[in-house]
């Protein structure tokens, strides 16, 4: 079949998709945006989180043929507008959260989200809203570094166009 | 055994129907692996050398999504490799019928070992692993054929329809089949043993200290605490799984991207199994999703190689996760037994041991992890009287093999836990007992080799102890997201107590036992946009832990210059050995500064020769060449001109030897690291829930290099002695894996780690490298058994086998610690 949609906000479409492929190998294989990334493809470790509709989704669980004409946005998506780090991304490379780094897209996708929610979690708040998301190199300590950083850049930001 | 394997025509294969067919794709962004910009060099721009927290060059891309992972590579006309895996531990393959398989449209070849053109054998230390099975599956999901497809469903389709005829056997699985193959057989016949093993035993390692352990030794002291203790089979369980493309070259050679830990070790064992001298067999690092060991041994670089050989086509292969758990080893289980003996004033008087590690189908590592096992088994202290046995099994489980602590992990729970009930049976403080008998400087370890450098593990526990205890429970103004249970909404805070344990470990860095451990490292510079540039090309393995961003760091130290550019590593340069041990800041980070004192050396007699300068105290610095007394001489610049320097230098580090095989004698490991831990831990003893509420650390690292990655490594490494303290455990039975996923086995997530608060000290090693010590296991050593201490603490259980289960904390009686 063939699938359309938005991704990062420019039209694709893919031809001859296998009605079994998830959106992950999609995106990953046939539309040449490999940022979301395979680590469990069972909806367990988050690393493959992608918007859908503005809606953080595991890309691994949601079928191909699902995203017809839909919105999705990627890790690749979350750039500035100056083609810069986005303020997510920028907070994670300043903290130290990135190790080897697998799981970041995932992370940077759900903390964009969760901060969109609520632009001053608390500890608890973050640790709730990233606890579908597995890492295994950190300790988590310096992604929850990077979370808060992210709210109080995003806080100040804000300030200053007020 | 009969097979019939073949390969077909290279002509495009039919497509039809529901068969998936990727070559027809849409790519929107077509990629090409030479495209991917972490395959090429990585430029970055800082004034951090060493000692300096520069962000990591690499980082970038990775939160972009534009760095490649093995995982991620794409080429034209790529196939799909897939392997078909026993579902039986232990059984003779009767037949394999790959006809049908051969038959699905969209396969271009399906392999067994028939046909492998060269060795069919290979191993990290020994050389008993089949490529694919031979007549015989020693483990759950041995691999037995390969297929390649132009589809990941058709690779899975056609692995579905090659038959195997089996003959199962009951699978050698317990301490006691094992050793006791006259009965139970072997797991290895006799005459194929590769290695010095007899029986079931692939390696076995007998130390003796002081007056061993006899009854004159016994009667000196004064109480005696003895037990059992269990460790369960850990997983290294890293995000990025398994993967890589092997693309067949125009030389007939084969060009290999790939994820692993150590190039060079990869290609000797490919190398030979394709037929091909090692030159045509080329190895280039791909982005590594984490490794703690589980990459050390080959997975799927063979497979992709004899498949890219056959069909003359690029292949890639990745393991889907249930595969990942199939295919790579893990942390030996191991059954421990250990006394210890004190006087009445806590003076340790002798230590018994005998350690058990299931080693699973293959070797692997075993032989190492045995010999580390033995030799620090017994923990940082002081022990007159040792004896002691450690064993590794050949089983028809999972093989084990090199994980984060490599053989020190186990041993910890146990020398650690007996510490505890040694304390308590004297009446006296845990910590107290542990820095009475802690090993400082100039103490002999009981293989008889002296500690030459700082070993301050009196004060690390000091530190530790010291450090201020996070709040206790506040019942009246609970978040029941912090409780454990958390999420779940299990408690609202009864029946919750609060345990506080103490630990501490020690761990070798860098190859032991006499290996010629060493680093090879190529250091250029050159004007480059009329800037002085240093290019750094090595062959280690980036596996997450941050050595891009040091080897950056020493040579900006060394040269003075901002702007560094790392080389991809490749088999183009000599080895750069493991990114294990704890080894690779010491060992590569070692050759980079020997490569850039070269080069330093190198432009200043260029210096010396066009200026005569006489002055000995030049260097370089902010892009000049300074002498202290005379100030600025030349740019660099201006110095080099045209020309490039380009030097490359190995780093050894200082011979050690072979343990003695009776007595375990020997000065056989490079250097030592330690680290001390203090946890807190809220335990609901009536649901056998546990919440580690704080998890402290602190480490002697010699020196900081990069401040920032020595904490993230030590959290990393906290965080993984935590899952195996309280969930982490692959669960076999009769040599079966029951929870090869995430769904079932089970990681730390963030709501499971608590805050790691992190001190480091640094007490330079005369003999390391800026006097730096290795980082990355010894937390990982030391931090599980303070975590079990911490819920003995909460509910008085003895808890004697880790990971420690809900069951374990509602069925288990009080018992003596």
């Amino acid at each position: 079949m063939r699938v359309t949609f938005t991704a990062n906000g420019k039209p694709v479409e893919a031809d001859d998709v296998w009605e079994g492929e998830s959106l992950l190998y999609v995106l990953r294989e046939r539309v040449g945006l490999p940022g979301s990334k395979n680590a469990c493809e069972q909806g367990e470790c988050g690393s493959c989180t992608v918007y859908l509709d503005g809606v953080p989704v595991c890309s691994c669980l949601v079928a191909a043929g699902q995203v017809q004409d839909r919105e999705v946005r990627t890790v690749e998506g979350l750039g500035g507008e100056d083609g810069g780090l986005g303020l997510v991304q920028q907070a994670f490379v300043d903290a130290g959260a990135v190790q080897c780094g697998f799981c970041t897209p995932g992370l940077l996708v759900q903390t964009d989200a969760l901060l969109e929610q609520e632009s001053q979690p608390s500890d608890s708040d973050i640790r709730e809203a990233l606890s579908g998301n597995l890492c295994r190199c950190t300790g988590y300590e310096k992604i929850m570094d990077a979370v808060r950083l992210a709210s109080a850049r995003k806080c100040a930001g804000k300030a200053v166009a007020e | 055994m009969s097979t019939k394997s073949s390969t077909k025509p290279s002509t495009e294969p039919d497509v039809s129907g529901a068969t998936p067919d990727a070559r027809s794709g849409a790519r929107t962004a077509a990629r090409t692996i030479q495209g991917q910009k972490n395959l090429q060099d990585i430029r970055q721009a800082s004034k951090d050398g060493i000692g300096g927290s520069p962000l990591r060059p690499d980082g970038t891309l990775k939160v972009r999504g534009e760095f490649a992972y093995s995982s991620d590579l794409w080429h034209e006309d790529m196939l799909w490799g897939m392997a078909l895996r026993s579902p039986h531990p232990r059984a003779n393959i009767l037949s394999v019928d790959v006809s049908e398989a051969l038959a699905v449209p969209g396969v271009y070849a399906v392999l067994t070992h028939e046909d492998i053109p060269g060795a069919k054998y290979y191993g990290l230390e020994i050389a008993d692993q089949p490529a694919l099975a031979i007549d015989r599956i020693r483990y759950h999901g041995e691999a037995i054929a390969l297929v390649a497809a132009d589809h990941p469903e058709t690779a899975r389709r056609a692995v579905k329809k090659i038959r195997v005829e089996y003959e199962v056997l009951t699978p050698i699985v317990t301490e006691e089949q094992c050793l006791d193959p006259a009965t139970h057989g072997y797991v290895h016949e006799p005459h194929e043993y590769k290695s010095h093993a007899h029986g079931n035993i692939c390696h076995e390692q007998r130390l003796v200290s002081g007056l061993g352990v006899t009854d004159e030794v016994r009667a000196l002291a004064d109480v005696v605490v003895s037990g059992t203790y269990e460790v369960g089979m850990q997983d290294q369980a890293f995000l990025g799984p398994e993967s890589g493309l092997a693309v067949p070259a125009e030389d007939g050679g084969i060009d290999l991207y790939i994820a692993t830990q150590w190039l060079h070790v990869d290609r000797q064992q490919i190398a030979p199994v394709l037929g091909l001298p090692e030159e045509k067999v080329r190895l280039t690092l791909a982005g590594v999703g984490g490794a703690f060991g589980g990459r050390e041994d080959l997975s799927m670089q063979i497979h992709a190689c004899l498949l890219a050989q056959r069909t003359d086509k690029p292949v890639k292969i990745v393991y889907a996760r249930d595969e990942s758990f199939f295919g790579h080893v893990h942390r030996h289980p191991a059954r421990m037994f250990y006394e210890h003996g004190a006087t009445r004033d806590g003076r340790l008087v002798y230590a018994d041991a005998r350690i058990v590690l299931d080693g699973g189908a293959y070797a692997s590592a075993s032989p190492a992890v045995v010999g580390n096992a033995a030799s620090l088994g017994h923990g940082p202290y002081v022990i007159p009287n040792v004896r002691m046995h450690a064993i590794a099994l050949y089983s028809n489980n999972p093989s084990c093999g090199a994980m984060r602590g490599f053989g020190a992990v186990q041993a910890a729970f146990g020398y650690e836990t007996q510490m505890d009930r040694l304390a308590a049976e004297l009446g006296m403080d845990p910590v107290e007992l542990r820095q009475l008998n802690a090993v400082k400087q100039g103490d002999l370890m009981p293989t008889g080799q002296e500690i030459d450098a700082p070993a301050p593990v009196a004060d690390l526990l000091q530190r530790v102890k010291d450090m201020p205890l996070p709040p206790p429970l506040d019942l009246d103004d609970l978040d029941v997201r912090q409780l454990p249970g958390a999420l779940s909404n299990t408690s609202h805070g009864e029946g919750i107590v609060r345990g506080v344990g103490y630990s501490v470990g020690i761990k070798n860095v860098g190859f032991s036992e006499g290996f010629d451990d060493y680093s090879t490292a190529r250091v250029r510079l050159e004007v480059i946009g009329g800037e002085p540039v240093a290019l750094v090309h090595t062959a280690m393995a980036e596996v997450g832990q941050g050595g891009v961003t040091v080897h950056a760091q020493i040579a900006r130290t060394e040269l003075g210059v901002e702007q560094v550019t790392i080389h991809p590593a490749d088999t183009g340069i000599g080895s750069a050995g493991s990114t294990s041990a704890s080894r690779q800041t010491y060992m590569t980070g070692g050759a980079v500064k020997l490569a850039a004192e070269a080069v330093r050396h190198a432009l200043i007699e260029k210096g010396r020769r066009r200026y005569g300068w006489t002055w000995n105290d030049i260097t370089l610095t902010g892009g000049k060449v300074v002498s202290a007394a005379a100030g600025p001489l030349v740019s660099m610049v201006d110095l080099l001109g045209d020309d490039a320097i380009d030097l490359t230098r190995e780093h050894h580090h200082r011979p050690t030897v072979p343990f003695d095989k009776e007595t375990g004698q020997g000065f056989g490991h490079v250097q030592y690291t330690f680290c001390a831990n203090r946890a807190v831990v809220d335990v609901d003893v009536e649901l056998g829930l546990v919440k580690v509420v704080e998890l402290t650390a602190v480490q002697d690292v010699g020196k900081a290099l990069n401040p920032l990655s020595v904490v993230g490594q030590i959290q990393g490494g906290c965080t993984q002695a935590l899952g195996l303290a309280v969930m982490e455990e692959i669960i076999v039975r009769d040599g079966k894996v029951r929870n090869a996923s995430f769904t079932d086995y089970l990681i730390p997530t963030i709501l499971d780690t608590p805050p790691i608060p992190v001190e480091i000290l640094e007490l330079p090693d005369p003999n390391a490298p800026y006097g730096l010590r290795g980082v990355g296991e010894a937390p990982t050593v030391s931090a599980t058994p303070s975590i079990v201490a911490a819920i003995r603490n909460a509910t008085g259980l003895a808890l004697r086998r880790i990971p420690v289960r809900p069951e374990h904390l509602t069925t288990e009686r009080p018992g003596a610690l």
